[in-house]
């Protein structure tokens, strides 16, 4: 009796913190819709802002947003896929193995607003990128880099060993076997890497602050050293600069809507992948 | 019985770290022959069946003295493509371990990491494969399907059969019916009996029973060491070794 009153309260205790958790995320999304909804028509998706930003559409701020993650998917995905890769199938273990993770944590740790100020100096100014997208994606790529790189890795080591061991047993070399074995089995996992880091580079504002945001361009970007405007710093400068925030604020609240179905539509995309993989070869 | 030595044992040692697994064992394997290996868990039989095909070497801190000859070389000397050894000398691992692929995949792949490319000798290699692993009639019709929806018998099958399209000359069994029911572990025994007439066969068994249904000669280990070998039908009825009779009467184990 007394072990059933325990579990009891236990569950409640569970529930109690389950339900601001879903208040939160319930309330955000709902102010969000509600106050974002009403300025949103063919015209704002699809036309550059007019009069000092109180008029016309975010459709650049949506293109530079597309661009910018993208850039910083296609950059760290190759990079910390290979770093998983070497981490989990060829390197020996031993201390300097833990060095290396060890410093991949610690990567994630770094404030996002300093991996702008380093692309500032490194990509804008070194490698003389400017402020482009070329500079924006890099800097986004190295902020999501831990993130890719540990979901890859869990990945990886969720692969049975058996699979591993079958192959070589077959006659294929090593490099076969995680071509054609280890990395499909390893795909659905490493695909919520890239889910969760699409969401963090189209969201991120501090990165592309100095490396690759603008306030106002005319049209769209015509190359990678373009100069892009972006949703998220979109948002902070109607927030903080102009002369009609009445209108200003409207939308900005049509641009954190249209950001959030951005990241959801790329996410989506990635989760339709990491379905189709996992429902064939089902578990 | 008039058989040519397929694979020779000198003087195996083998250690994990600093703890010694398998103590002087030398041991001849006959060709197109079963070979069983019995003993208590922990005997070294397992590790002794990994040595053979070198799939220790992926285990970390391990370390092996001695020699063993396949096919006129030592497989441990430096210049031996291990690659080309695995191909020849096949496994067949405790658990079912099917790609998570279709079954056609399967049994293609270890054809195509051997760098085959004609579709039409890979179609009959896989026809052929299939029906020798006495799989074929059961999954004709559902070549690509995944192959984690057979049964667990049925997955045995195919990881045999998957073994055999590379055409493998020892095959290696390490436990194979350890996680299978009785009629399963029946259709293995069975199949093991008709790969004899192609294959060289070592199997590896905590089942005195199934080493007597099915093998020719018979090792038993015992703590690392190789405590005797020879005929099955020798050894499971005049063992010479005290300690053979009583594992075999079941006084231990």
């Amino acid at each position: 009796m007394k072990n059933k009153l325990t579990q009891y309260f236990g569950f409640l205790l569970l529930w109690i913190s389950i339900i601001p958790t879903l208040f939160f995320l319930g309330t955000i999304i709902y102010f969000i819709c509600i106050k974002g909804i009403s300025i949103i028509s063919w015209e704002f998706l699809t036309e550059a802002p007019r009069r000092g930003m109180t008029e016309g559409g975010v459709a650049p701020a949506i293109v530079g947003t597309l661009y910018l993650t993208m850039g910083a998917i296609l950059f760290s995905l190759p990079l910390g896929l290979a770093c998983a890769i070497y981490l989990c199938e060829y390197s020996p273990k031993g201390y300097v193995v833990n060095i290396i993770r060890m410093s991949i944590n610690n990567l994630a740790g770094v404030p996002s607003v300093v991996f702008g100020l380093f692309g500032l100096a490194v990509f804008v100014k070194f490698l003389g990128f400017g402020v482009s997208i070329l500079s924006g994606s890099l800097t986004l790529g190295i902020m999501v880099l831990p993130q890719i790189i540990s979901a890859s890795q869990e990945a990886l080591i969720a692969v049975p060993q058996s699979y591993r061991e079958a192959s070589l047993a077959l006659g294929a070399n090593h490099w076969q076997t995680i071509k054609k074995i280890v990395l499909p089995s390893a795909l659905p996992g490493i695909l919520t890497g890239v889910i969760l880091s699409i969401g963090r580079a189209a969201g991120e504002t501090a990165p592309i602050l100095f490396t690759a945001a603008t306030f106002y361009t005319r049209g769209y970007p015509d190359s990678i050293f373009s100069e892009v405007m972006a949703l998220p710093y979109h948002i902070y400068a109607l927030m903080t600069e102009g002369t009609h925030p009445e209108k200003q604020t409207a939308i900005a609240y049509g641009c954190a809507l249209i950001l959030m179905l951005v990241v959801l539509l790329m996410s989506a995309l990635a989760i339709f992948l990491r379905q189709r993989q996992r429902s064939f070869y089902g578990k | 019985m008039e058989s040519n030595i397929e694979i020779k044992a000198e003087e195996i040692n083998f250690y994990y770290g600093t703890k010694q697994a398998l103590k002087n064992i030398n041991l001849e394997i006959y060709e197109k022959q079963v070979t069983a290996l019995i003993g208590p868990s922990g005997c070294g039989k397992s590790t002794f069946i990994r040595l053979l095909n070198r799939m220790n070497d992926l285990i970390p801190h391990t370390r092996v003295e001695g020699k063993v000859y396949f096919e006129g070389q030592n497989i441990f000397e430096e210049n031996v493509d291990v690659v080309s050894l695995r191909r020849r000398v096949g496994m067949v691992f405790q658990k079912p371990n099917p790609f998570p692929k279709t079954i056609f995949e399967n049994v293609s792949y270890g054809l195509e990491v051997n760098g085959i490319r004609d579709k039409k000798f890979i179609e009959e290699k896989i026809i052929e494969s299939l029906n020798r692993a006495a799989l074929w009639k059961e999954v004709k019709d559902r070549l690509h399907d995944s192959a984690l929806g057979l049964s667990g018998g049925q997955q045995q099958r195919l990881c045999i059969a998957r073994c055999l399209a590379v055409e493998p000359h020892v095959i290696l069994f390490d436990e194979p019916c350890a996680s299978l029911d009785p009629i399963s572990t029946r259709s293995i025994e069975e199949l093991i009996l008709d790969l004899k007439k192609y294959y060289t066969i070592v199997i590896v068994t905590h089942n005195m029973q199934q080493a007597a249904r099915i093998s020719d000669f018979t090792a038993f280990l015992y703590l690392g060491a190789l405590i005797e070998f020879g005929l099955t039908e020798k050894i499971f009825t005049v063992p010479k070794q005290k300690m053979t009779e009583e594992y075999l009467t079941g006084k231990f184990g």
